[in-house]
């Protein structure tokens, strides 16, 4: 899923402080799994954010709209009835949910609620750790399935370096090296001969080194 | 200035915090009015929105009563409310407001007195933090529009 994180709530409250109708957005997917931007956490923002502007005496009216996932156009289309009542919009959801309410209201001012993050799977409760970077072009079938560009601090391909210890990154000793646990998954496996094959340089033009990448499926599009 | 007579929403454990303010009745200890006791199936019930909407409906605390620790109908309810109220006051604390307003406490269900202690406490520190400030924004702004 796509992770996110509530930014401070200075942050917010000054975004907002200009306006005093605000269109609360929420997403029923990856953010609300990682609870940072779903039903829940919209009410909960709402009431913090109602709160602070009451105390100061300028009272805020909020609506609160979760959809069922903000990065299609199909369903951000929900809001063309509520959008003319608010003065702007505040979105939960990740970055490309974000972007697609910008641009199909291009009058009303849009504002993030959330940090988004990385992209990761669940740990256990309320954990969650990055798992990939959408390199567009995946090793994990010769990386015994963890991923080193994502899990190595050094990206290497062809790990682990010398900070390497007893299982452990030099960044952070919270940080498995993934070097480490690509080696354990080969041994378990019975497949130690792939770690002698060289892993050549990877060719970025299929990561961001290309710049904004798109996908078109002729059959689909 | 009317006398402060503040609204406490306690949310309680059927299974603990809940019976021990029946107990409480029971021993006829003496605790504030102020403290209006929700009965929850487990304190692990009490989600951040339940207090936080309490607070912004004007309550001037929120209590979280949960069973002592170890002894959860549920193995970890009250442990989870615990960090749930721990959260609520972070959040309270960011957006200017006291987070003293809600406590987590425990109790078993035959601990009447020591709800009715706790009860007391609580109602004395939310006197001494005052009205929410919530309310007193509202009904400040209500009165500069009838004037």
């Amino acid at each position: 899923m796509i992770t996110a994180e509530r930014k401070p709530m200075e942050e917010l409250i000054a975004y907002l402080r200009p306006f005093r109708r605000i269109l609360l957005l929420g997403c029923n997917e990856c953010v609300t799994v990682c609870a940072a931007g779903g039903r829940k956490e919209v009410g909960l923002l709402s009431s913090a954010l109602q709160m602070r502007f009451a105390k100061e005496g300028k009272p805020i009216e909020i609506e609160e709209i979760t959809l069922e996932r903000q990065c299609d156009p199909e369903y951000v289309e929900e809001l063309v009835s509520r959008i003319d009542q608010a003065d702007a919009v505040m979105s939960m959801a990740c970055g490309c949910g974000i972007q697609e309410v910008a641009r199909r209201f291009q009058d009303k001012p849009v504002f993030p609620a959330v940090n988004t993050t990385f992209m990761g799977a669940s740990e256990r409760q309320g954990v969650w750790a990055e798992r990939c970077q959408g390199c567009g072009n995946c090793v994990l079938g010769v990386t015994a399935g963890v991923c080193p560009i994502a899990r190595c601090s050094k990206q290497l391909l062809n790990g682990p370096c010398g900070g390497s210890t007893k299982g452990k990154c030099e960044v952070d000793p919270d940080i498995d090296c993934a070097w480490q646990l690509i080696w354990d998954r080969l041994k378990a496996l019975g497949m130690t001969e792939q770690y002698e094959e060289n892993i050549p340089a990877k060719d970025w033009r299929t990561g961001r080194g290309g710049g904004p990448r798109k996908i078109v499926r002729e059959d689909l599009a | 200035m009317d006398k402060f007579e503040p609204v406490i929403v306690a949310f309680c454990c059927h299974y603990c915090a809940y019976t021990a303010a029946d107990m409480a009745g029971t021993q006829r200890v003496q605790y504030p009015p102020s403290v209006k006791v929700i009965r929850v199936p487990c304190a692990g019930k009490v989600d951040a929105i339940h207090i936080m909407k309490a607070l912004e409906k004007g309550a001037d605390g929120v209590m979280v009563g949960g069973c002592l620790e170890g002894d959860c109908h549920f193995r970890e309810g009250n442990t989870r409310a615990a960090k749930r109220v721990d959260y609520v006051r972070k959040l309270l604390d960011d957006i200017g407001f006291e987070g003293e307003r809600v406590e987590m406490f425990t109790a078993s269900a035959g601990m009447g007195e020591r709800f009715g202690q706790i009860a007391t406490e609580f109602t004395e520190k939310i006197l001494l933090l005052g009205p929410n400030p919530v309310k007193t924004a509202t009904s400040e702004a209500a009165q500069r529009a009838a004037s």
